[in-house]
């Protein structure tokens, strides 16, 4: 039988089977699994319940905490707390702590997510690690107790579609304008349960691709896989010494639905509130006012991310009306940013630069909401009070609209800035 | 668990997980006070209105969002006996059939079910009885890999007794 990446990948770690299809359950071997703060939520309280004095393989376990970090409240310290107990006490290996950044940027930039592998974690952009051609996704507490039992997991085998992309992306067009287009024409039930498979991604960056397999889950999607290539083997072996194989679709392979994607043809677009699939062009939403422009969160706080925005506020000042809130992705991009001069800019154009966590992103700390603002911003999800009060809007754009916007008080097309 | 009764309560589409456990309550150590916020800012009497056996109707991509399973306990908590969405999303569908709650697909319209019409699922039979309207309406079965998950009452029973025997 022929096979997608996701057949195939899945194939090779459940063992003994010598074929699959889509709609098929299985049981398969995981090679890692992520944890961050919901193991002081949910996940301690249920894996007490099996009882048990170890966990199957700590060396696959990739702990961290990044969303309340440090901690704003005595419930986020106590919940740290109770993360921290239970890592110590299951001799957990690779603990990052608080200083290193979100999660699906560091467990990326630090060589853990390589082809072919299976990865689940405790949080639904896991599918982010699709972006290095393994399949990755998010699970809930009780499953990632399974895991730290028995090192297994169902599940059931997805259909896939493909994504086909071709040309390159024109000026102040970034891939998240791609993403977000991608569900605007999905819907966010079009691939429920799918596996989107991208072709074609040459011409896209590593950074690029990884805000592309963030929000796939945001279209209902399992996975969000790319094809390897030369760009990917070259950023692996800055990051890698482990060896591994390469997943390529075969030729036959059946998918499910195909759809194609001149990026040449993509223009700015928003996610207008309260839904990731509402989708607009950013000529019906020029001129709305915003109170707040957030750059940062594991879909948008990467280099390039941080760099076109530097290109659009280098020597001007945020307008006035607007707060303007960077944070990088991670505490490395946060260092790189630092070296090349690119948090000066930032401060000089009147933003306020964070350390890297998840923060304004859920509401969380660092940039929250107030009744009835208006936010347009870098990340996934703008749903009823994610980023603080329930009146709050939050348009969902590229990290080139949001600083072009941050610098006249209202939605902008970076296009006109650059 | 393969007869269940309750009484019908109507949701609408796309109901998320920040919907049904608002971020600022995610901290909270106490889950029986996180579950007084469910669904806040979507149906503010929701609490208040829902009995204890209730059966939640909802619509498309039910449970979309993060994969925090606290919105699935807290409906556990309140009392929730089975789910019956037109679609589900798929993270909250594991976490239901793992915790041991039905969760079933079933394109409905409101000729079907209105709020506290009393119902009947027999999951083996894959049949819905609405005993208020007097109707009777087939859904597809779940697979028997999830109904034998369902039947120890959750995932995690069903792995402590592979572990312990
Ligand atoms: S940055 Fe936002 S979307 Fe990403 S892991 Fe943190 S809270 Fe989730």
């Amino acid at each position: 039988m022929y096979h997608t990446v996701a057949e195939k990948i899945l194939l090779k770690h459940a063992p003994g089977m010598k074929e699959l299809a889509p709609g098929q359950f299985i049981e398969c071997r995981i090679d890692l699994i992520m944890v961050h703060e919901q193991l002081g939520g949910r996940i301690h309280v249920e894996y007490e319940k099996l009882g048990l004095d170890r966990v199957w393989d700590p060396e696959k376990i990739f702990f961290i905490l990044d969303h309340w970090i440090p901690a704003p409240t005595i419930n986020a310290a106590q919940m740290h707390q109770d993360c921290r107990e239970f890592a110590k006490k299951y001799n957990f290996i690779h603990d990052m702590g608080i200083n290193k950044g979100i999660c699906h940027q560091v467990l990326p930039e630090m060589g853990f997510a390589r082809p072919g592998m299976l990865i689940v974690g405790s949080d639904s952009h896991t599918t982010t690690y699709g972006a290095f051609n393994c399949l990755s996704t998010g699970i809930g507490a009780t499953d990632v107790s399974v895991v730290f039992a028995t090192g297994n997991l169902w599940f059931k085998v997805p259909e896939s579609f493909k994504i086909s992309l071709s040309g390159e992306l024109s000026k102040g067009v970034m891939s998240k304008d791609l993403v977000l287009k991608l569900i605007g024409d999905l819907t966010t039930k079009g691939a429920i349960y799918k596996s989107l498979e991208f072709h074609g991604a040459d011409c896209l960056s590593i950074d690029s691709r990884m805000t592309v397999s963030n929000m796939v889950v945001e279209a209902g999607a399992k996975f969000g896989v790319f094809l390897p290539d030369k760009t990917l083997e070259k950023w692996l072996e800055h990051r890698t010494k482990e060896p591994y194989q390469i997943v390529m679709p075969d030729k036959e392979a059946i998918y499910e639905k195909t759809m194609e994607y001149d990026l040449s043809e993509l223009e700015p677009v928003v996610a207008k509130p309260s839904s990731p699939g509402n989708l607009d062009s950013i000529k019906n939403v020029e001129g709305i006012e915003i109170d707040q422009a957030f750059l940062g969160s594991c879909t948008n706080g990467r280099m390039e991310d941080l760099q076109i925005a530097a290109k659009i506020l280098k020597g001007k000042t945020v307008n006035p009306k607007t707060r303007l809130i960077i944070t990088p992705a991670s505490q490395e991009i946060y260092e790189q940013a630092l070296n090349k001069g690119l948090i000066e800019i930032f401060i000089k154009a009147g933003a306020v630069f964070t350390h890297s966590t998840c923060g304004a992103c859920i509401g969380g700390h660092l940039g929250v909401l107030g009744e009835e603002e208006t936010c347009v911003s870098s990340t996934n999800r703008n749903f009823v009070g994610r980023m603080g009060a329930p009146s709050s809007k939050v348009y969902l754009a590229s990290p080139a609209t949001v600083a072009a916007s941050a610098l006249h008080g209202k939605i902008t097309d970076p296009r006109e800035v650059l | 668990m393969e007869q269940i009764e309750g009484f019908a309560y109507i949701l609408g589409d796309d109901i998320n997980t920040d919907d049904i456990v608002p971020s600022h309550t995610l901290t909270m150590r106490d889950p029986k006070e996180m579950a007084k916020f469910t669904l806040e800012f979507v149906d503010a009497n929701f609490v208040n209105n829902i009995k204890k056996g209730n059966i939640i109707i909802a619509g498309e991509n039910f449970g979309t969002g993060s994969s925090r399973e606290e919105a699935v306990n807290v409906f556990k908590i309140l009392g929730i006996k089975a789910i019956i969405a037109k679609s589900f999303a798929r993270i909250y569908f594991r976490n239901l059939i793992n915790k041991g709650i039905p969760g079933i697909t079933l394109d409905w319209d409101d000729k079907m079910f209105s709020n506290e019409d009393q119902i009947e699922i027999s999951l083996q039979r894959g049949e819905i009885v609405n005993l208020t309207k007097k109707k009777k309406v087939n859904f597809v079965k779940i697979p028997e890999f999830l109904t034998n998950i369902l039947k120890e009452g959750g995932i995690l029973n069903q792995l402590k007794k592979k572990l312990y025997n």
